[in-house]
């Protein structure tokens, strides 16, 4: 990985350029990806402008179908812009450094953290959202298997343990325990309902699959 | 599965009506409780309806953040704030010098702080705070904020705390208090043993961090505060802050409909909820303060690190003749119960009737304890139950049998040794060895001629909780309206548990409606009735009983409407799936949803108190795990394979979510056992280096065996109260590591003393092993 510094080049307020920073970024999702597990990753960037800080950037972000048109600065996670600025509360935030997978989405049907991708990133993807899911007032097949097993307690991890199932099931529609296993290692549960939701997720398979 | 066949909505017959002031029996058969129900807020928490603290959002909300002292001990001689005041974006900022901060703060009754106390005694200690539109904004103002600390001199480990020279936390000696208890005659008791052991123990700082972090939204209407905090009670966060703030408790209102976790931490209030307080005040604005993760590692509470020592005797037939245990630990800079309960299991859970234990809280320069599930517990089964494997293989026994020998049935550490109102322990342990097939297992893992470098090995231990019978107060309000429908009104918070559920099925059960028409409405001090923070194991057994107390005054009152309806003593009338009708001529039935005086008020309300616990009996859930593990002698690996888990909690609730409870306190004793504790740099800096969940690994999808097996002593108590439930939170998690390190000692033959059972450190005790012969 090369980082240009150009003289000149970089207007942001913490002397890194954002170029700079979004290969960084990208750099960790060639490994973490070469690594075969479909666990949420930080979201991938290619070719992304060199953005100042200080002024607010219109973006354009895919949320669950529907078009968002928004003004965001460039340093705001997709996370904060999900929670904060469109009330997608669904998603939710554990440690805004990649570690709990609370705020797992997808992203063209992969799982990624939503608090390690920046909302200038997501553009030109289709980001799912644990709203996304439902069908009107009516559960999804994930959410519906998770109610079934009681995959939870706290209900915090929840949303962002669906969205890993979920993006684990449009891979792998009939995944071996131990890809449901990896699925869902970069999800934490705190309250462990984890043997739960390994249950879930084969029960989600199921009703996909409409039986 | 369709949503008719989750909830329940056939017509369900009710149990007997006591008259007034008749105390309720407890139910002969059950139509809902103890069913494996779904939660009647399944459909909130996987859809993303449910809104958490964290998820409140405000017309004109701007976020707080605060600014802690990076030392582990300093004082504050400068905040400059002007650099960060004009920032973009900033509307409030508070320090020590703010004259509405400064108000005090208490850690624990013995020791007073300030908010901004400018005499830091731990890192993460608050020293300035700020509200801005943005959280980046909010950061970036932190960052602009200059402090000038004078450096202090640090001890921030209790082992180091009391030599001499030790930096004191508090102006004195380091040792807080030191708590002895003694029966019999202990000398003698070793005199008597066949077999005396003795070992050095220790188990390091868990920290809690619960999924949602701490904090609140903080909103004022002129003089009157609404806090959205994710706490376990409401009630007493508004005990705390009205009491810090002066204001009255009935304009403090506090609202915890969901919370993502707490297991103790969040109890009570934090500096948190009083400084976004502040922040909205001064800014006019509401005001959204959620910790960062790392704020969570340094100031939010901690299960303290303890130092333990076990001596025992028992004799060959496996009588435990003597027990003395003594401990260290510290609840950091505050005192916070550093050893609160450490030795609780040594006085109470097995039959011996000579017993000393001495346990010493020490001050360090580390964030304050708070209770963490099952204080003290994890720490003392983890040396107790240990120890009585060791004392089982010294006297060529089976573990069970020693256990089983020694099972007291009055608890012999309360004061006036109270007799249990029930005590499943034996159920536990031979119900929980059947399950698991320990001979079987056990002979396996014996079996000589085992070479490879991957060595078998099974342990159990077993356990009590020191209090899980809830106790007053609580209130219930019941609202049965006139079509059927039922609102359910109370202030208990549900961390997680299920407690909304539970309830729910009481009122079912109660009063024949289907869960579909039962609507809750909890944990917000402004419309729900008082409750204490759920904890301790104590909300099912405290609140249960209240909510079927108030089911049964609506069915009193019901029972008085059809009485004059059908101009028939109310005494000769009996319910029947949604009618009340003459006892002996059933065909003379009304409706309840007929009964004109019903239509006419509207709503019959039904109030339920907590009535008090039966003298003279500790009720006391108990427990026993048994676990199977694979070790790899070469790398150092252990690999769980499997869980049993017997609980006596008595009555089962609710089949799924008491599951849901004991796998989840299995999965965290694995944490507290393999992985978890706390790194601080004892001698440079005395920070903490590792405060975030790569660094600190709490057990993922990959750690936890898929085969765990919840097997309930599913048996009322009919003595504790009118639902026949105890506590079974806590009790899940307290025997889980020590079974784990039965299960290596098995397996290997090293008895692993201290936590974490680390590759590294078994590698280590491997090594050794190997070089011993």
């Amino acid at each position: 990985m090369t980082q240009k510094h150009e003289p000149g080049e970089c207007r942001c307020s913490r002397g890194l350029t954002r170029r700079g920073f979004l290969s960084t970024v990208g750099a960790g999702v060639a490994v973490a990806s070469a690594a075969g597990k479909l666990a949420a990753q930080p979201a991938a960037s290619q070719g992304a402008d060199v953005l100042p800080s200080a002024e607010m950037t219109p973006i354009t972000l895919n949320i669950n179908g529907r078009t968002h048109r928004l003004l965001v600065e460039p340093r705001w996670s997709l996370l904060f812009v999900l929670r904060e600025r469109l009330g997608l509360t669904g998603t939710k935030v554990g440690c805004e450094r990649g570690e709990c997978g609370a705020c797992t989405v997808l992203m063209d049907d992969l799982p990624r953290y939503a608090c390690m991708t920046l909302a200038v990133e997501a553009q030109g993807s289709e980001i799912t959202t644990l709203e996304g899911l439902m069908r009107g007032e009516e559960l999804g097949g994930v959410q519906q298997a998770f109610v079934e097993e009681d995959a939870f307690q706290c209900g915090y991890c929840t949303p962002g343990q669906i969205m890993a199932v979920e993006g684990l099931l449009r891979a792998h529609p009939e995944p071996s325990q131990e890809e449901i296993q990896m699925g869902l290692s970069g999800n934490l549960c705190r309250c462990g309902a984890y043997v739960h939701i390994f249950k879930a997720a084969g029960r989600a398979a199921q009703l996909k699959r409409g039986q | 599965m369709s949503k008719k066949e989750i909830y329940a909505v056939k017509g369900l017959s009710v149990p007997e009506t006591p008259a007034s002031a008749q105390e309720p029996k407890p139910w002969k058969q059950t139509q809902m409780v103890g069913k494996g129900i779904p939660r009647v807020d399944a459909y909130e928490r996987v859809s993303g309806t449910a809104v958490y603290p964290s998820d409140v959002l405000l017309p004109d909300m701007i976020y707080g953040a605060v600014l802690r002292c990076p030392h582990p001990h300093a004082q504050v001689k400068k905040v400059d704030v002007e650099a960060a005041s004009k920032m973009p974006g900033v509307r409030a900022v508070i320090t020590g010098d703010t004259p509405e901060a400064r108000v005090e703060w208490t850690y624990s009754k013995e020791a007073r702080s300030s908010l901004f106390d400018p005499h830091c005694r731990f890192e993460g200690e608050p020293v300035a705070a700020v509200a801005a539109e943005t959280p980046y904004q909010a950061e970036d103002a932190l960052r602009a904020i200059r402090v000038e600390y004078d450096v202090l001199p640090f001890v921030v480990d209790e082992r180091d705390a009391l030599k001499e020279n030790a930096p004191s936390v508090h102006g004195a000696g380091n040792v807080l208090k030191t708590e002895k208890y003694e029966r019999g005659q202990v000398d003698r008791g070793f005199r008597e043993a066949d077999v005396v052991l003795e070992e050095n123990y220790r188990t390091e700082c868990q920290l809690h961090t619960p999924m949602e972090l701490h904090g609140c939204v903080a909103k004022w209407d002129g003089d009157r505060l609404t806090l959205w905090e994710s706490t376990q009670g409401v009630y007493a966060v508004q005990a705390e802050v009205a009491e810090v703030l002066k204001l009255p408790l009935s304009k403090v209102r506090v609202v915890g409909h969901y919370m993502g976790g707490g297991f103790g931490s969040k109890l009570k209030a934090g500096k948190y909820t009083v400084i976004a307080a502040l922040l909205a005040k001064k800014s006019a604005r509401p005001v959204k303060l959620f910790l960062t993760r790392e704020e969570t590692y340094l100031a939010v509470g901690n299960r303290p690190p303890n130092n333990m020592r076990l001596k025992a005797g028992v004799k060959k037939d496996g009588t435990l003749t003597a027990l003395d245990f003594s401990c260290t630990g510290t609840g950091g800079a505050y005192p916070s119960g550093g050893t609160s309960l450490v030795d609780w299991l040594v006085r109470d859970l097995y039959k011996c009737p000579n017993v000393r234990t001495e346990c010493t809280d020490i001050a360090i320069h580390t964030g304050p304890a708070r209770p963490f599930r099952a204080p003290g517990h994890p720490q003392g089964a983890w040396v107790l139950e240990q120890m009585m494997d060791a004392l089982a293989e010294a006297i060529k026994m089976d573990p069970v049998e020693l256990r089983l020998k020694n099972i007291p049935n009055f608890s012999q550490g309360k004061e006036g040794n109270p007799p249990y109102s029930s005590t499943g322990l034996k159920q536990c342990l031979e119900e929980g060895a059947k399950a698991f097939q320990w001979k079987v297992a056990r002979s396996k893992a014996l079996a000589p001629g085992e070479t490879g470098r991957i060595k078998r090995g099974v342990g159990m231990a077993s356990c009590l909780w020191v209090v899980g019978g809830g106790w007053p107060p609580s209130t219930v309000i019941l609202k049965l309206f006139p079509d059927g429908s039922l609102n359910l009104n109370m202030g208990a918070s549900d961390i997680g548990t299920g407690t909304k559920t539970v309830m729910a099925l009481v009122a079912a059960e109660e009063l024949g409606i289907p869960l579909g028409k039962i609507e809750i409405e909890h944990a917000d001090t402004g419309t729900t009735q008082y409750a204490t923070p759920s904890g301790g194991s104590k909300t099912v057994p405290t609140e249960a009983p209240t909510v079927r107390a108030a089911a049964i005054s609506v069915k009193q009152q019901l029972l008085e409407m059809a009485s004059k309806e059908l101009k028939l003593d109310a005494a000769s009338l009996v319910f029947q799936e949604g009618s009340i009708a003459p006892a002996k001529d059933p065909s003379k039935s009304v409706k309840i949803t007929d009964l004109s005086e019903l239509k006419k008020r509207g709503v019959v309300v039904g109030i339920g108190y907590r009535g008090p616990n039966p003298e003279n009996k500790a009720i006391i859930p108990f427990a026993a795990q048994f676990c199977e593990v694979e070790v790899n002698t070469k790398t150092g690996e252990v690999k769980i394979l499997r869980f049993v888990s017997t609980n006596d909690s008595g009555r089962v609730m609710d089949r799924l979510t008491y599951d849901s409870q004991v796998i989840g306190g299995i999965t965290m004793g694995i944490g507290l056992a393999m992985t978890e504790y706390r790194v601080l740099d004892r001698d440079q800096t005395g920070r903490m280096l590792n405060r975030n969940w790569h660094d600190y690994k709490l057990p993922t999808a990959l750690d936890v065996p898929l085969e765990m097996t919840s097997l309930p002593v599913d048996r009322e108590d009919s003595q504790a109260n009118s639902v026949g439930a105890k506590g079974l939170g806590e009790p899940v998690t307290i025997p889980t590591a020590p079974a784990i390190a039965n299960a290596v000692y098995n397996a290997t033959g090293i008895r692993i003393t201290e936590t974490p059972i680390s590759p590294e450190r078994l590698c280590r005790l491997l090594a050794e092993k190997r070089k011993e012969g």
